[in-house]
């Protein structure tokens, strides 16, 4: 349903961050990809829907080429893709009601949109969907009210009101405490399952990963050096993928899925880094 | 930084020493300057007048006292005619500055090489000229009156707002922008989104911050002919009619402080 081809990122500064990609995802599979910083995790997901400009290769959503779009197609294009992001980026100051039907913009015009005047069906599927992820009590708070876990559930429910083909999800746990985060990541996969949506899935928790998607992509540099099930992450795969390191604790927890996993290496998150995402506005 | 020394008795300096000399001849050169500069003033003032100048307040200040509460029914108007000059004024300038602003901003506007540049000329062409040189030279242009205030006022007042506004623009996060472009959203909407709630508060603020800015520079314009309560000063100090100007002068305090006491609740409740 989703093809790339060869597809390389160059940015300016010289850094290839994508070194020709290849990679397919059927309809309705949630993929995770993983990897250390700066493999192109990010850029990866960005590419598809051109929030960064690939540099070469081709990206095909269904039979559409997105790569050589002109800019209104684009937008229609982007519709079909929903994205869930690390740091929410959601609109602060706005409610959760206008955050979840800003996903609808690129079905309504400018002044309608300006004005709120939303198409009745949409609002019904806003109500729909903030009750489906447990927010049908907060519809008129403002966003930065919420804690990390209900801005998540929000921008979960942007993201579905596109009716989308397709989900990019760039690390939605990495600021999420462990409980949460397990909860995010069930509902991002009951919901594929639910819609059945394909997912691709970037994400820092390698045992988190293990414990919810078909299958494992592991980009390491630029190059996807794993592709497989997620019970064939070998402490060879993982070298592979992340360098030298005792494996053992990561593996184990795959057995025994009970065990709380450890706060994610990565809770500090660090703010999307300006110089590589530069372009995007 | 320098690090010296052997062994175990390492030593550490804030600079290295020719630095270190360096900033302390910058401060020798400054001083020198200023001294230099305080003999020449030193030297080209009377100071027969300079001696006197007590003398002279205090006598001035005996005229003043007390101000002339009747003349009150004389400044209602023009006192009036410059709230009305401030406001109108930074009105017109918030409609004329927000495009700007947008054109401006480096990361909205259309063409960085050539629209930029033409924005950034239109602030910097504002915000040099004072609004009282702005209204000595619409009152040979437009004729006296209010409106030569009105358009002084809001000329002065674009530059100001405009570089204001394009700097928090240029300050939103970007990844409330990006999200909003991840689900199709035009270009127009991406602002309305995007950009406009997180830069409202700012814009609400600055203008605010201006009006009560403006208040107080309306009433001085009346000094070259635009209108407000400018030009009964001008007429009261004419005619040495002393008590007079200090009631002007009490009005224009109590209208400053009322302006800086709205500016400053509707700042607290925006932001």
């Amino acid at each position: 349903m989703l093809r790339l081809e060869k597809l390389v990122k160059r940015y300016p500064t010289g850094d290839e961050a994508l070194r020709g990609i290849d990679l397919e995802v059927p309809a309705g599979q949630v993929m995770a990809l993983i990897g250390p910083s700066g493999a192109g995790k990010s850029t990866l997901i960005r590419c598809i829907n051109r929030l960064v400009e690939p540099s070469s290769g081709r990206v095909l959503l269904g039979q559409e080429e997105l790569t050589s779009l002109g800019a209104g197609a684009l937008r229609r294009a982007r519709r079909r893709m929903g994205m869930i992001f690390q740091e929410y980026a959601l609109v602060e100051r706005l409610s959760v009601m206008e955050n979840v039907l800003s996903g609808q913009l690129g079905y309504v015009g400018f002044w309608k949109s300006w004005l709120r005047r939303f198409p009745q069906s949409a609002i019904d599927e806003a109500f729909r969907l903030l009750e489906r992820v447990g927010l049908d009590t907060m519809v008129d708070k403002r966003a930065d009210e919420l804690s990390g876990g209900q801005r998540q559930r929000v921008g979960i429910a942007r993201a579905l009101i596109q009716d989308p083909e397709i989900l990019l999800v760039d690390e939605p746990t990495a600021s999420l405490d462990p409980k949460t985060s397990r909860q995010i990541m069930r509902l991002i996969c009951e919901l594929c399952e639910e819609r059945g949506l394909a997912a691709i899935i970037n994400i820092h928790d390698v045992a988190l990963a293990q414990m919810f998607v078909q299958r494992v992509v592991g980009l390491q540099l630029g190059k996807i050096v794993y592709d497989g099930p997620p019970d064939g992450l070998s402490a060879e795969a993982l070298t592979e993928i992340y360098g030298e390191e005792d494996w053992s604790a990561t593996i184990r927890k795959v057995e025994d899925e009970e065990t709380e996993p450890p706060a994610d290496e990565d809770t500090t998150s660090p703010l999307p880094d300006r110089e590589r995402l530069a372009g995007i506005t | 930084m320098p690090v010296g020394g052997q062994g175990i008795a390492r030593t550490w300096q804030r600079r290295a020493r020719s630095r270190q000399f360096a900033i302390w001849f910058g401060w020798l050169a400054g001083t020198a300057l200023f001294v230099y500069c305080w003999q020449l003033i030193s030297e080209t003032t009377i100071w027969a007048f300079f001696w006197d100048s007590p003398r002279v307040a205090a006598d001035i200040f005996s005229r003043m006292m007390p101000p002339r509460w009747t003349y009150i029914e004389v400044i209602w108007q023009p006192l009036w005619d410059t709230i009305n000059i401030a406001t109108l004024g930074t009105a017109l300038a918030i409609v004329l500055a927000v495009p700007v602003a947008f054109l401006a901003a480096r990361n909205t506007t259309p063409s960085a090489t050539f629209v930029r540049p033409i924005a950034l000329l239109i602030i910097v062409s504002s915000r040099s000229i004072n609004s009282l040189i702005w209204a000595l030279l619409l009152v040979s242009i437009i004729g006296p009156g209010i409106f030569a205030g009105v358009i002084a006022i809001g000329l002065r007042s674009i530059g100001f707002i405009a570089k204001l506004l394009y700097e928090a623009i240029e300050e939103i996060d970007d990844s409330q922008v990006e999200a909003v472009t991840a689900t199709g959203a035009s270009r127009s909407q991406i602002i309305g989104y995007g950009i406009v709630p997180q830069i409202l508060p700012a814009f609400a603020g600055i203008s605010v911050f201006r009006w009560d800015i403006n208040i107080r520079e309306s009433t001085v314009l009346g000094l070259v002919g635009a209108g407000g309560i400018g030009l009964q000063l001008q007429a009261s100090l004419n005619i040495l009619a002393w008590p007079q100007v200090t009631l002007i002068l009490i009005a224009i305090f109590a209208t400053v402080i009322v302006s800086e006491w709205v500016s400053a609740k509707v700042r607290h409740a925006i932001i």
